[in-house]
Formats: structure tokens, sequence, C-alpha cells
């Protein structure tokens, strides 16, 4: 693994993990991974700044994440969460919403239900915009705390057998994970859904353009289970569906359980973007395999990483060569 | 079949079968204010049959948006009766207001003053193995 000064960051915008290379990506991960061990020399890093919050439609985990976030490097917090509380009401386009925002901020969070938003977003001011999440399209910190997660548990992202399960065609986490993994290279993709949530030929050209990688599609998860390094579940979320006859048939198609985990390696990870409807047994969270719930503390962690460097403050006493050292011994 | 010859304009030739009223369309020509020729579904060695479009008068012809909608075509620039000049178009590599995004789920279908811009990509839409994808949302171009 090798970082990169995450000075580079400073002022950029993340619409999608395209954005950044792969040696900002793995600093993130080591800034991460530092400000977990560091919390309290790490509070004040944003002291004075601001966040803003633009949430067009609902979430819970990925709000309080950003806004959590901010809290603990020290800044402050405005937004909204619902289009209804916005000048989106009375017809305001997203460009001058984010032109009258970036006034008052350092750095825009932005969920949005149309795909593109957060590129539109981007393009209207100069003040980093963080896409969290437009529509089905991309959702680029989630991917950030899901390799996070990974690189926690196998210490790289590299040379893994890699199950993604579920709805595989309007999973924008699994898509964007895909092609995250594909630039670390070596992975060998295993692509379990129902023949109506097939992987989009798109991602599996993204595949096919990296040697190292390879993918296999299957419908059944008992018989590929045991060879998996990570299983990445998903939801069948019926916000994607146009027709709710389909959304029904679908939803409960695959669903783990301890009698399916019982044949998955020791040193499996199962990983979840949440929130799950019934796709993971509860009786599966006591399993040391369940790695779903750390995926959410990774996922603060790395937002924290994230806001710090695009708002370019450094988080003090942190060096990326001596924490490189550290994580490889 | 005959159709008169022009003297001084283009001749788009190549244009498949049964495409030359959106080639047309596409590259903004007015049909009722412009003296045109088509003929379609003409005899072609090479395709099978062909439209051809033949325009008198001073003409000019985006190549890269007939690219899009007849990468096959060829224009010709007709001088005192003679072909002068050969052209064939090349896929841009990126268009602007030329094709608009038919996902529902687009920022670009709700959003005010947006442009509508897509990029070329590989992908399996296309004989040739290029796609033209939506800069916002990445869906692909319907043509």
């Amino acid at each position: 693994m090798s970082a990169q000064l995450s000075s580079s960051l400073k002022g950029m915008s993340i619409v999608t993990l395209d954005d950044l290379s792969v040696p900002q990506l793995n600093d993130l991960i080591l800034k991460a991974l530092y400000i977990d061990g560091h919390r309290k020399e790490v509070a004040h890093t944003c002291d004075g700044r601001v966040l803003a919050t633009l949430f067009y439609e609902p979430s819970t985990r990925t709000r309080l994440s950003f806004e959590t976030a901010m809290l603990r490097l020290g800044g402050q917090v405005i937004g909204f969460a619902g289009a209804s509380q916005s000048s989106a009401a009375k017809g305001e386009t997203i460009a001058d919403t984010l032109k009258t925002v970036s006034n008052y901020v350092d750095v825009v969070a932005m969920r949005h239900p149309k795909e593109g938003a957060a590129l539109v977003a981007s393009q209207a001011v100069d003040t980093p915009v963080i896409n969290a999440g437009d529509g089905g399209h991309m959702h680029p910190t989630q991917t950030l705390a899901d390799i996070s997660t990974i690189f926690n548990r196998f210490g790289r992202l590299d040379n893994l057998t890699v199950g993604l399960c579920g709805d595989l065609t309007f999973g924008r986490t699994v898509h964007s994970l895909i092609e995250t993994l594909c630039r670390f290279g070596n992975i060998n993709f295993v692509l379990i859904s129902p023949d109506e949530l097939r992987t989009p030929q798109y991602v599996l050209d993204r595949i096919n353009d990296t040697p190292s990688c390879s993918y296999v599609e299957v419908r059944d998860m008992t018989e590929v289970i045991g060879d998996l390094d990570v299983l990445y579940m998903t939801r069948v979320q019926q916000e994607r569906f146009f027709n709710e006859d389909d959304y029904l048939r679908l939803r409960d198609t695959y669903i783990l359980d301890m009698e399916k985990l019982s044949a998955g390696k020791e040193s499996l990870a199962v990983l979840h973007p949440l929130p799950r409807v019934n796709e993971i047994a509860v009786d599966v969270d006591d399993d040391p395999r369940a790695a779903y719930f750390e995926q959410v503390k990774n996922g603060m962690l790395m937002r924290m990483a994230l806001q710090c460097s695009v708002i370019g403050d450094e988080l003090p006493g942190y060096d990326a060569d001596k924490m490189e050292e550290e994580v490889n011994n | 079949m005959q159709v008169t010859s022009i003297t001084h304009g283009i001749i788009i030739d190549h244009v498949p079968a049964g495409r030359a009223l959106k080639v047309l369309d596409f590259l903004g020509i007015d049909p009722r204010k412009t003296r045109l020729a088509l003929i379609m579904n003409a005899e072609s060695q090479s395709f099978g049959s062909k439209d051809i479009i033949k325009i008198e008068g001073d003409v000019v012809v985006d190549l890269n948006i007939l690219a899009l909608v007849a990468p096959s075509a060829t224009v010709n620039i007709v001088r005192d009766s003679v072909i002068v000049s050969k052209e064939k178009p090349t896929l841009p590599l990126h268009v602007t207001n030329v094709i608009k995004c038919s996902n529902p789920r687009c920022v670009t279908s709700t959003e005010r003053g947006i442009k509508q811009q897509f990029h070329l990509v590989r992908g399996h839409e296309d004989a040739r193995g290029m796609q033209y994808r939506c800069d916002y949302c990445d869906e692909g171009a319907k043509l």
C-alpha cells in the first residue's frame, strides 16, 4: 500500500470514486485508521468549519454519519432532511441551492433522488461537494466504508474472492465496489443473483477490462459461499422498482442464515450496506464473520478522513509514511 | 429511378436505409425550406440498400452529428456539377445538446438550464462496440 499526501484532495468534489486515485484511496484508509486510534487528538481538526448536509430524500445512516463525522472533527453542521423542507419545494434548481448554501459553509454533503445530481452540484460551485448518494447512480462514501472494512479485515484490497449477492442490477453500492476493487486488481468476483437482477453489462465490461480480475455469475449462494473471502449482501430496494409485483417477487430470493453461513470460511467477512430487511437473519449478527456494523463505524471514520481532506485541514500528528509502516507491521 | 443531379451543394451518400429523415432532423435541415431530393432504399453494393440525400445550395453539415445517426455516411461536396471532395464523419468523444437522455431518473429530466451532454465509451449497444452515455447518469443513449 502506498500513500500520497492528502493535501492533493483540498478543494476537490467527490462525485464518484473515479475522482480519487488509488494512492488517495489508500491515504484515506490510513487516515481513518489513524483517526480511530487518536480520537482526542483529532477532535479539533475542523474547528470553525461548517458542513451542510443537503438531503433531498430520506436517510438515517448516511446523514447522521456525515454530521457526526464533522462534529467529531470539531466543526458544525447545518442542513435539511427532505426536499419538502428546502427551497426545492418552491422549484429552486440544485445549482441555485448550491450557489446559495456554498456562501455559508466549507463543505457540502448532498443526497438527491435524481441520478447525476451531485455532478450538477459540483459544477455549480467551488466549495467541495461530496456525493452522499444520487438516486441509483453513485454512493462513493458507502464504497469507502466497504473498502475500509475489507482492508481492516484482510490487510489488503487485492487477491480476494468477493461474492456479491442479491440485487446486482439496481444496487449502486455493488457497481461502485466492483469498479473500485478492479482498480486494486487480482479480484475474483462471484456474482450471485436471480436472472432478473443480474449485473449490468457495463459493470461486467469493467471487470473484463481488468486483466487480473475475473467473474462468474451464479444463481445459488450455497454452492459458492465456501469459496468466498467476502460476501457482500444487498437489499432488493423497493424504491428502485416501478412495478411493485416485481419487487415482492424478488424480495425474498436470498436470505443468509446461520445454516448457509456454516459453509463459509472462518475468515469470511459478511458485508451489507444496510439497512437490511430480511436478507440477513438476525442471529448472524453475533457471528464474528458479520462485518456490517463495523462498516457503519468505518463509514463515519472514512467520512471524517474525507471531509478534513477536501477542506484541507491536516490531522494533528498524522504522518502517512509512519502510519503505513505501522499497518504493514 | 432518376433524380436530377445538383450543380452546387452536397450529397450525403451511404445513409442506412430508412434513416434519411432522421438524418435531416439531427442535422437541423428543414425539408420545408431546403431544396433537396431524398432517395430511399436505393440499391447499394456495400450495404444492400441505402438512402441518399442531395441538397442544393450552401449547406454546412456537422460531421460529428452525422456520425451519430449515420456513421457509414459520406458527404460529397459538389461544385459546378462535379464532386470536388469527399468527407467521412468520425464519432466525436463528446456531444452536447444533440441527444436527449431518456432515463426518467436522470437529473437532466428536472434540472432547468442544464445541457444534455454525452461521452463516447466502449459498449455493446452498437455494432462497432461504441456507445454514448449520459455524463450525468451514465445511461446509454437511444438514438
